[in-house]
This record gives C-alpha cells, sequence and structure tokens, in this order.
C-alpha cells in the first residue's frame, strides 16, 4: 500500500554544514527536539530559532523548550500562530538556513507546505513523525479541510461528506486528499475503524 | 544517433564580439522556422577537420521568441582538436553547417526566489537567454562575470548598460576577482545559484557554496569539457564486432560513429551521461576525462564516458 506522494520520515539530525537552523516542533514532538537540541550544545543552539507550537502551562515540553537557550524561542497557542511565525522568520533567512519539523503530520505537511512558497525545496526540510498518525485532509468535493482525523472513513467537517480518507498527499496542501465514500451507493459506507491513531 | 536528423542551417552573419570569440548567427536556407529553445540549451555543431567530423557542443544565444535565428558564441581554443580554429579560419557568411536539435542541461528552477549567475568567459553564453528570461519575468538576479582581460569580456558593454547594478565584472589583468564568500553571503532562503566557466572555477563555486551551508540541490553548472587529445588506439565494438583506430585527435565515440555504430549521445562534452557505455576489457589506463561519473565508479574502470575520455594504452574493448 505505498503510494508515491506519501511522505516517509526519519529522526531529525542537526545539518552540520548548515549556518542557521529553524525548528518548528508541536507538543508530540517536544521530547524528541529536547533530546535533540539538548545533546547539540551551545554551537548549535545560538544558532536555533525555535518555534513551539502548542504551547501551554502544564503542556509537556513547554518549559523544557522554553530553557533550551535556543537564540530565538517562539512560544505560540496552536499550529496556526506557530506557522505565522515561521513565516516572518523564513521572509528575513538567508541560504545556509536548514529547516526542520517534529511532530504530527499536520504541523508537517503545512510547514513544508509554507516553506515552499519560500522558494525551499520539500526535499531540504528535514521531517521527522512524532505521536499520533491523525491526518489532516481535504475534502476534494468542497475543498475544506477537516483536521485531526483517525478514521478510514469520516466525515467533511464542512459539507458532511462521508470522506474516504486516501493516503494520496497534496505537497502544495500538506493535506491527505477524502474522497465521499459512498458515491456509488449513497448510505452503503465501510465500516468506520480507528485506522491513524 | 540519439539528437534526431541534423538541421541544416546558412551562416547568416560572423561577427566578431570580443578578442578570440566569434559570434555566429545561424538560420534555415529555406528560412523557416527552427525548434525553439529554452534559457541554457545547447546546440552540438558538426564540424568536419581533416576528414573526420566533430560534433561541438555550444549554448544557445538570443532570440529566445525567435524560430528564425539561433546564436552562437565560439572561442578560438589554442592546443585543441581543431573544431573551434575551423569555426574561426574557416567557416565563411553563406557556408551551411549542419546542427542538432537543442537540449537543455541547464534549466532554472522556476520556483526560486532569487537567480545569482556566476561566469568565467566563454561562460557567459548559457546566461545570455536567462537574463533575457529573467528580464521578462520579473525574476530577481545577478549577474557575477569572470574574464582574463578586457578584451576577452564578450558582451560586456551589451550588459552594463542592460543591468546596470545588477552586473559585477572582474577583470583578472586589472586586479579583478570574484569575491565568493561575499557574493554567496546573505543571498535570501530559495535563491539558487548557477555557475558556467573552466573547471577550477566551477569547483571553487561549489566549495564555496557548501561552505557557505548550500545545499547542492540549489547549485548548477554546466560545462562541456573539451576531449584532449591523445595518442592513438585500438577499439573493439564487441557488439557490433568491429575493430578501428582512434586517432590522436579523434574520440571513441567519434571513432565508433565512423565505423558506422550509432551510440546514444547528448552533450558530447562529458555532463549529460547519455553516452555511458560498459567496459568490457582493457589494456592500459582508462583517462576519465568527464564530469558525469563518480570517483568511485570511475576508480572501477566498468564504465566510460565515450564523449571525453580515452585509454592510455593498447587496446579498449566496449559493449558497443
Amino acid at each position: 500500500m505505498t503510494i508515491k506522494s506519501r511522505p516517509l520520515y526519519a529522526d531529525l539530525k542537526i545539518d552540520g554544514t548548515a549556518k542557521r537552523h529553524i525548528i518548528i516542533v508541536d507538543s508530540a514532538g517536544a521530547a524528541s527536539v529536547l533530546l535533540l537540541l539538548s545533546s547539540a550544545g551551545p554551537d548549535v543552539t545560538r544558532n536555533v530559532s525555535l518555534i513551539h507550537a502548542g504551547a501551554a502551562p502544564g503542556v509537556p515540553g513547554s518549559t523544557d523548550l522554553a530553557g533550551l537557550d535556543c537564540d530565538i524561542f517562539v512560544a505560540t497557542p496552536g499550529t496556526a500562530s506557530a506557522l505565522f511565525h515561521l513565516d516572518a522568520l523564513l521572509a528575513k533567512a538567508t541560504m545556509g538556513t536548514r529547516i526542520y519539523v517534529c511532530g504530527t503530520e499536520g504541523l508537517i505537511g503545512q510547514t513544508v507546505a509554507l516553506v515552499q512558497r519560500h522558494g525551499v525545496k520539500p526535499m531540504s526540510v528535514r521531517q521527522q513523525h512524532c505521536g499520533s498518525l491523525k491526518r489532516r485532509v481535504q475534502c476534494v468535493h468542497c475543498k475544506g479541510i477537516t483536521e485531526d482525523v483517525t478514521a478510514r472513513v469520516a466525515p467533511c467537517a464542512h459539507c458532511g461528506v462521508p470522506l474516504f480518507v486516501r493516503d494520496h498527499f497534496s505537497r502544495r496542501l500538506g493535506a491527505f486528499m477524502g474522497v465521499s465514500a459512498d458515491a456509488e451507493e449513497p448510505g452503503l459506507l465501510p465500516p468506520v475503524e480507528e485506522a491513524f491513531p | 544517433m540519439s539528437r534526431g536528423m541534423p538541421i541544416a542551417v546558412r551562416v547568416g552573419a560572423i561577427d566578431t564580439v570580443a578578442d578570440d570569440i566569434k559570434r555566429f548567427t545561424l538560420e534555415r536556407p529555406d528560412g523557416g522556422a527552427l525548434p525553439l529553445f529554452s534559457p541554457g540549451s545547447h546546440i552540438t555543431v558538426e564540424i568536419p577537420v581533416k576528414g573526420q567530423v566533430r560534433r561541438n557542443p555550444y549554448s544557445l544565444m538570443g532570440g529566445l521568441d525567435s524560430e528564425r535565428t539561433y546564436q552562437i558564441s565560439v572561442l578560438r581554443v589554442a592546443n585543441s582538436r581543431g573544431g573551434s580554429h575551423h569555426m574561426h579560419d574557416a567557416v565563411a557568411v553563406g557556408d551551411v553547417l549542419h546542427i542538432s536539435e537543442p537540449a537543455n542541461l541547464f534549466q532554472q528552477d522556476s520556483l526560486a526566489r532569487r537567480h545569482v549567475l556566476i561566469a568565467g568567459g566563454i561562460g557567459i553564453t548559457p546566461f545570455l537567454p536567462m537574463i533575457e528570461r529573467f528580464s521578462a519575468t520579473f525574476a530577481p538576479f545577478e549577474l557575477h562575470y569572470a574574464v582574463r582581460s578586457r578584451g576577452r569580456a564578450a558582451y560586456a558593454q551589451d550588459l552594463a548598460g542592460k543591468l546596470d547594478g545588477r552586473l559585477a565584472l572582474y577583470i583578472d589583468d586589472e586586479g579583478g576577482a570574484l569575491n565568493l564568500p561575499g557574493i554567496l553571503s546573505g543571498q535570501p532562503l530559495g535563491t539558487h545559484l548557477y555557475v558556467c566557466g573552466p573547471e577550477g572555477m566551477i569547483q571553487a563555486v561549489q566549495a564555496a557554496a557548501r561552505a557557505a551551508g548550500w545545499e547542492d540541490e540549489y547549485v548548477h553548472s554546466e560545462r562541456f569539457a573539451a576531449p584532449p587529445v591523445g595518442a592513438s588506439f585500438e577499439l573493439k565494438l564487441a557488439r557490433s564486432a568491429k575493430t578501428v583506430t582512434v586517432a590522436a585527435g579523434e574520440t571513441i565515440l567519434e571513432a565508433a560513429e565512423r565505423s558506422g555504430a550509432e551510440p546514444l549521445y547528448l552533450c558530447r562534452g562529458g555532463a549529460c551521461g547519455q553516452c555511458e557505455t560498459a567496459v568490457i576489457a582493457h589494456e592500459g589506463a582508462i583517462e576519465h576525462n568527464d564530469h558525469y561519473l563518480t570517483d568511485e565508479e570511475k576508480a572501477t574502470n566498468r564504465k566510460i564516458m565515450i564523449c571525453v575520455s580515452r585509454l592510455v594504452g593498447r587496446s579498449l574493448t566496449i559493449d558497443i
């Protein structure tokens, strides 16, 4: 069941050839980035801009990431505001900067989609998946995005059509494709099961 | 042959554009249309030299949207196999030449936020149509052009008028030199770098880019190696069961073509990889002159790029 556009991920490593590092992480990826940066040492962290999506008191990693002594640290309440900060950092970034993303696929997909608008190739972005396999899904019918989809068949949050979630991934949107699950015989749906826990 | 039927073109004009550099304007004898080309494309020109046929690659310039003419610039190369001398000394306006269809091994990244072009000497030629395209599409770019002497600076005056502050000219014998770290530093994320010039310059630019933290995917280069002259040797074509002698000034590819074989090729300059051929046996040392095979591949001597590489020794057997 491999499909060419289905992204593959590896564990993050700091690229020693880069002059500057921009890292965006959500709470699912916090522990990995904490480990990565605390072992990298100050020679690396003084050239790191770190954005934490979904930081909040009591959320695991929030305090620890803030304490890493990165050159720039931005704590944001969620993915949208984190991407807004990333956009601003990218606008001023120079060649020699490497971009890293660590966390759930929704964050990874949207980060890769955003960096491409700054002329960065998707393959240049270091990506590590952590936490839930839940997906960001675009309904091909109404074009609305449904976040946090964990089942293979789930209703579109916008038009209500029951969507079959494919592995087909759009790097432009940072989302998987969802198509009507009962187009052949309306009402006849495959069993709903947790496919992306 | 791998580049379709040769196209017959008439030499419409020959202009001296710098010391030892002539520009040839080519058009169809019947006034018909030539294939359109994209910036960075080159053609090969068939040049008869001493009873053999050279097919030298030249970058196409100017007239992106014109189907009527092609232009190439030819540097007279000292101690070469005679192709450029023939173009300079024997070819006259009105002569008919045969060229290949255009091919592009030096494409630009259309998603780049900025393009930095570095040219050395005659390496300016592929950049002329690129600049035309970038200007037409308002793509940000800058050109760094290094030459040996002011007399060698083909098109520099033209470019200075068009590009204003986007051109930096470096004249070696007047003390000018590329400051690569300076050029590379502070370039915005999403910048692509293009370099065309002598081998040493390309390597210096690639090394400087890596040192500045640029990934290789953002660094593009083109250099066509002129096949070096060497001693003659025996060439056995295993598949077509033929044996020919590769003359001192001839390439393996040319000798194979002379014998009637039709090996695949594209750039004929050791860059594209199209003519990669398996080596079956070699009595002597293979001299790898290409930019395509990795050092590891070259060391195994199991593959050879027959457009530029040759043998120092007695006999070479290849899978053609």
